[in-house]
């Protein structure tokens, strides 16, 4: 096993994290003060600062890999839509509680196993990066699986609203799971972990907590993909709007 | 929850000249009042509707500042905003129980303040228009805000001023932030020391608002003091934020906006500011409801509490679910 990937490639494969991180924490952050209840206005923030905060150190250690003066903010605020290369599943809108829950169950119990993987990896930064990760990202897995159940198996209405998130949302797992040259580059070099036992753990997660929940896993003839390399949804431009609207409009300023 | 075993419980107490003596002395001996205590039912009342109000200023409260989440201007800010939102949610859990203690739950209070019958602080009906309001929030509200509660720790009332001690000690960190993020603008470009000058402007006189109706007009001061739930008036507390505060500004180049600010040697024991007038009928008007955002707060609110209510009742059913379960495999 080689001990360091191609810097290029550990570059793009940062980034695609940190963007996954940046965009599922903005979203998250987007009901703030309107949650379904007071406990929920607690907890989602805290997640978002989770998510955000990773973001910081991996758009940190890219700006340092690429060394050419960039800042995590320029990373963050400065690239064009097509430069973000986030998941489509991270940028999906809220649309209501269920799916929120949905998208971070999702998200969280693919990176539960994959920072365990970094953890033990090649690369000094990303191990100590996933360390702190791997804690936080366990307690998204509770936190939102336990409300799959509760949802999954509260009302009429909320099993209801669970399928319907299941059907819009399920069709963008797929793309958390993608491999590509970059990612194979950095599985070589042992920096990330081999998908296979992660795409088995994260089956097993997810059918787990859909059983608890009552909820079907259902068969996705047609996957959506296109994130990773930089063909977002309709949604995404209003994102990137109000994310970079300051730095936009007030070029070069520090705040 | 310890708090709940205590809702709806009986709570008369006969209220003879002996029991209302032997209560006072209490609180002049400064022991504290503690929820099984028994209490005049005016002074249960009357804390009630303070720490009500006061959670709900903090439920609302996230609404202006939440605004600048998404647009933040930096991921440090960013951050630093969201866990800034996150505690105020936090002050208001806090107090909601603190409130609960003495008889009311969390649900009636939030009715009472999305029906409009409970009152929240009048500083958030004002909109937050650019980045700059939420380095005066922090600076100017919760910097008021703190004048207010760092009192409160020494409250009559033992659930209410133990809440305080950790409130005000995130609050004191948010009011540096915040004077710290003025500071920033200040230093900045011409549009960012607009921005912060803007928003002083604009901030201000609503700040020092926030202290009440002057002494000579305030209905509950009297009695309060002697309860020692407020332990100093509103006038009183005005003055030592606008003392505070006025070098604060300078400090950093921003010019507040009273041209009638000006210290006064023989003022109080060491000196004050003398300040204009406080046009009253502004702060009447929005108390009343019709301030630029109280009609789009209390909106919001109901509309996230609404929209919330099938999330609610899952919860609800899933657990009595679950309880019916555990009780047929026992």
């Amino acid at each position: 096993m080689a001990t360091s990937a191609n810097t290029e490639d550990l570059i793009r494969v940062v980034v695609q994290i940190a963007d996954d991180h940046l965009i599922l924490g903005h979203r998250l952050s987007e009901w703030c003060g309107h949650a379904p209840m007071l406990e929920e206005d607690l907890s989602m923030p805290n997640m978002a600062l989770d998510l955000v905060g990773q973001s910081r150190a991996l758009y940190s250690y890219a700006a340092q890999l690429e060394n050419k003066g960039r800042s995590e903010d320029d990373f963050a605020y400065l690239r064009k839509d097509r430069e973000y290369t986030n998941c489509l599943l991270v940028e999906r809108p809220n649309t209501d509680f269920a799916h929120t829950m949905l998208k971070q169950f999702y998200f969280a119990a693919f990176m539960h196993p994959f920072w365990q993987g970094v953890k033990n990896g090649s690369d000094e930064t990303l191990r100590g990066i996933a360390g702190k990760a791997e804690k936080e990202i366990g307690y998204h897995i509770r936190h939102a699986g336990e409300w799959i159940v509760r949802l999954g198996d509260g009302t009429d209405e909320s099993a209801e609203r669970m399928a319907d998130a299941i059907d819009a949302l399920h069709p963008y797992t797929s793309e958390l799971l993608e491999v590509d040259d970059a990612r194979q580059s950095c599985i070589a070099a042992g920096v990330i972990p081999e998908i296979g036992p992660i795409q088995a753990q994260w089956n097993a997660t997810i059918h787990n907590v859909f059983t608890q929940a009552k909820l079907n896993v259902p068969e996705v003839d047609f996957p959506q993909q296109g994130g990773r390399t930089g063909h977002h949804t309709e949604d995404f431009g209003f994102l990137l709007t109000e994310l970079q609207y300051m730095q936009r409009t007030y070029p070069g300023a520090q705040w | 929850m310890y708090s709940q075993g205590l809702i709806g419980a009986n709570t008369e107490t006969k209220e003879t000249q002996e029991f209302l003596d032997a209560f006072q002395a209490r609180i002049d001996a400064e022991i504290k009042i503690e929820p099984n205590d028994p209490m005049p039912a005016a002074y249960r009342k009357t804390l009630i509707r303070m720490i009500g109000q006061h959670a709900h200023s903090e439920i609302v409260g996230m609404l202006p500042e939440g605004n600048w989440i998404t647009r933040a201007p930096t991921l440090r800010r960013k951050v630093a905003l969201l866990a800034k939102v996150q505690d105020e949610g936090g002050h208001g859990l806090y107090l909601y129980s603190a409130a609960e203690t003495l008889g009311v739950s969390r649900e009636q209070m939030t009715e009472e303040l999305l029906n409009g019958s409970a009152k929240y602080s009048s500083i958030f009906n004002y909109p937050t228009p650019t980045w700059a309001d939420i380095g005066a929030i922090g600076w100017l509200v919760d910097g008021a805000a703190i004048m207010n509660q760092v009192p409160l720790c020494r409250c009559s009332y033992g659930p209410y001023a133990r809440a305080m001690i950790r409130v005000c000690k995130e609050e004191s960190f948010h009011q540096r932030q915040g004077y710290e993020l003025m500071k920033t603008l200040t230093e900045g470009n011409e549009d960012q020391k607009q921005m912060a000058q803007d928003a002083l402007n604009r901030w201000w006189w609503p700040s020092i608002m926030m202290f009440g109706p002057s002494d000579t007009d305030s209905q509950h001061s009297d009695q309060s003091m002697k309860w020692k739930i407020k332990r100093f008036t509103n006038d009183e507390l005005r003055q030592k934020f606008i003392d505070a505060t006025v070098p604060q500004a300078k400090l950093i180049g921003l010019t507040l906006p009273d041209p009638d600010l000006k210290w006064n040697e023989n003022k109080n024991e060491d000196g004050g500011y003398d300040f204009g007038e406080i046009n009253w009928d502004e702060f009447w008007k929005v108390v009343k409801g019709h301030g630029m955002m109280n009609k789009d707060r209390i909106r919001a609110r109901k509309k996230a509490w609404d929209d919330g209510a099938w999330v609610r009742d899952a919860a609800l059913a899933y657990a009595k679910k679950s309880e019916q379960q555990n009780s047929e495999a026992a």
